[in-house]
């Protein structure tokens, strides 16, 4: 995916939450595009992994089996390296969200919502939801907030609310306590990829991820 | 000064930044992990040119000496995460086999030895305990085209060092709660115990080092 001018970023909580493992899939599928767009974002997360680094290094041993490196020498023999993906020079999606909706738009399954807006939900567990969004050129986008930790981030095109614009790469990050209308920039169809999380989860995850940035 | 001669100078140099005992330096004795284990300051990341020995030339006796030190560890890790210790065995194995595989897109200039299995591990984790997929974001690496500098090595290691100092010299109960955070599956509010690790610095060297990758790759 071509690098792009990106001005809304993921929060420091949220790239912790991913490095550390404890983001539902979902959440981690935007995340993992966003951050395959922004490198802002991938210095943050791959200092967090650092932390995991440290603490790995820190780690008391536990000896392994006897025969554990021959073990691992004869699975290294059986399966040699995979052979690389081939994959499309000029993909839609970041690989991260290929993996879940393929490589081109065209491929997309969509389902129609109402104004025009299509939808389509990736297969993830289901902690969380992730879809693709179609609105096209000047329509609202579908009021998908209920409450809880919300991302959207934006593949093509753009949308804008009262105060502020999202072109690609960018993500909003919302907690559903914001009012807000977006509404998709005219020319081309705004394509994003939003994720909810599902409700009776809400408490939870309101509490790990909706606190005071912090500061590094 | 060629280019040996030059690495040599840096490798003498970052010696003499960390002094401490010989042992602590060198990966090639036995029982170095039970020294390394507990000491503080972390040594610097000899690991880091064994993983790129097995990433050039498949070397055999750089894999073994990174699985003496490393797959204990990552046993350990996986069991602190919850797993038995005949899955963690299994896990720790797997991780050793994907570390052989995937060696040539490790970049010593934005993360350690440690760092990079860390992440190995962290995804076998989530695969094989929590039975998840983990999204990973698109690979970025060098190629072999081009090298890394080694003065940005050589930083990331130094920023690398510091970083695990402050961890270790956080009190006992802020450093269990990141412990848990990175190991466990704790509530994240809780990572504000984080806050005042020393990240601004890593985070500049990494995000320095992407974007000479960016230039690299055009």
């Amino acid at each position: 995916m071509a690098m792009s001018e990106i001005k809304h970023h993921l929060s420091d909580d949220i790239l912790m939450a991913y490095a550390s493992g404890n983001l539902p899939e979902a959440f981690s599928v935007a995340v993992a595009a966003h951050v395959s767009m922004c490198d802002t974002c991938r210095a943050t997360l791959e200092s967090f992994d650092a932390i995991g680094g440290s603490l790995l290094t820190e780690t008391a041993p536990v000896e392994t089996g006897a025969d554990a490196f021959q073990s691992v020498m004869d699975k290294i023999r059986q399966a040699p390296s995979e052979a690389p993906v081939l994959r499309n020079a000029t993909p839609d999606f970041p690989t991260p969200l290929s993996d879940y909706v393929g490589e081109s738009l065209d491929e997309i399954k969509w389902q129609p919502i109402g104004m025009g807006v299509k939808q389509s939900i990736l297969h993830t567990q289901d902690d969380a939801t992730a879809r693709l969004l179609y609105i096209p050129p000047g329509t609202a986008v579908p009021n998908h907030s209920h409450e809880g930790l919300e991302m959207t981030l934006v593949l093509q095109g753009a949308f804008a609310d009262e105060t502020e614009y999202f072109s690609v790469g960018d993500i909003e990050l919302a907690d559903g306590s914001t009012v807000h209308t977006p509404i998709a920039a005219d020319g081309q169809p705004c394509i994003c990829l939003a994720v909810t999380e599902a409700p009776l989860k809400f408490k939870k995850m309101f509490h790990r991820l909706v606190q005071p940035l912090m500061r590094i | 000064m060629s280019l040996d001669e030059q690495t040599k100078d840096r490798d003498t140099s970052l010696l003499e930044v960390e002094p401490a005992t010989p042992a602590a330096h060198d990966p090639y004795l036995k029982g170095v992990s039970d020294l390394t284990a507990t000491s503080s300051p972390t040594p610097p990341d000899v690991w880091a040119r064994d993983i790129q020995s097995v990433a050039t030339e498949k070397n055999v006796a750089a894999f073994e000496r990174l699985f003496s030190h490393f797959a204990p560890k990552v046993k350990g890790f996986l069991i602190k995460s919850g797993a038995d210790a005949a899955l963690a065995e299994e896990c720790a194995q797997e991780v050793m086999v994907t570390l052989w595989h995937k060696a040539h897109m490790f970049d010593p200039t934005r993360a350690s030895a440690g760092t990079w299995i860390f992440t190995i591990a962290r995804n076998k984790k989530i695969d094989a305990i929590r039975k998840q997929r983990r999204p990973e974001p698109e690979d970025v690496g060098w190629g072999p085209e081009h090298e890394p500098d080694q003065e940005d090595v050589i930083g990331l290691q130094q920023e690398t060092m510091k970083l695990g100092q402050a961890i270790s010299n956080l009190p006992e109960k802020q450093r269990n709660l990141v412990e848990r955070a990175y190991f466990g599956d704790m509530s994240h509010s809780e990572i504000a115990a984080a806050t005042g690790l020393p990240l601004g610095t890593i985070k500049s060297r990494i995000r320095l080092a992407l974007d000479r990758l960016r230039h690299a790759m055009k």
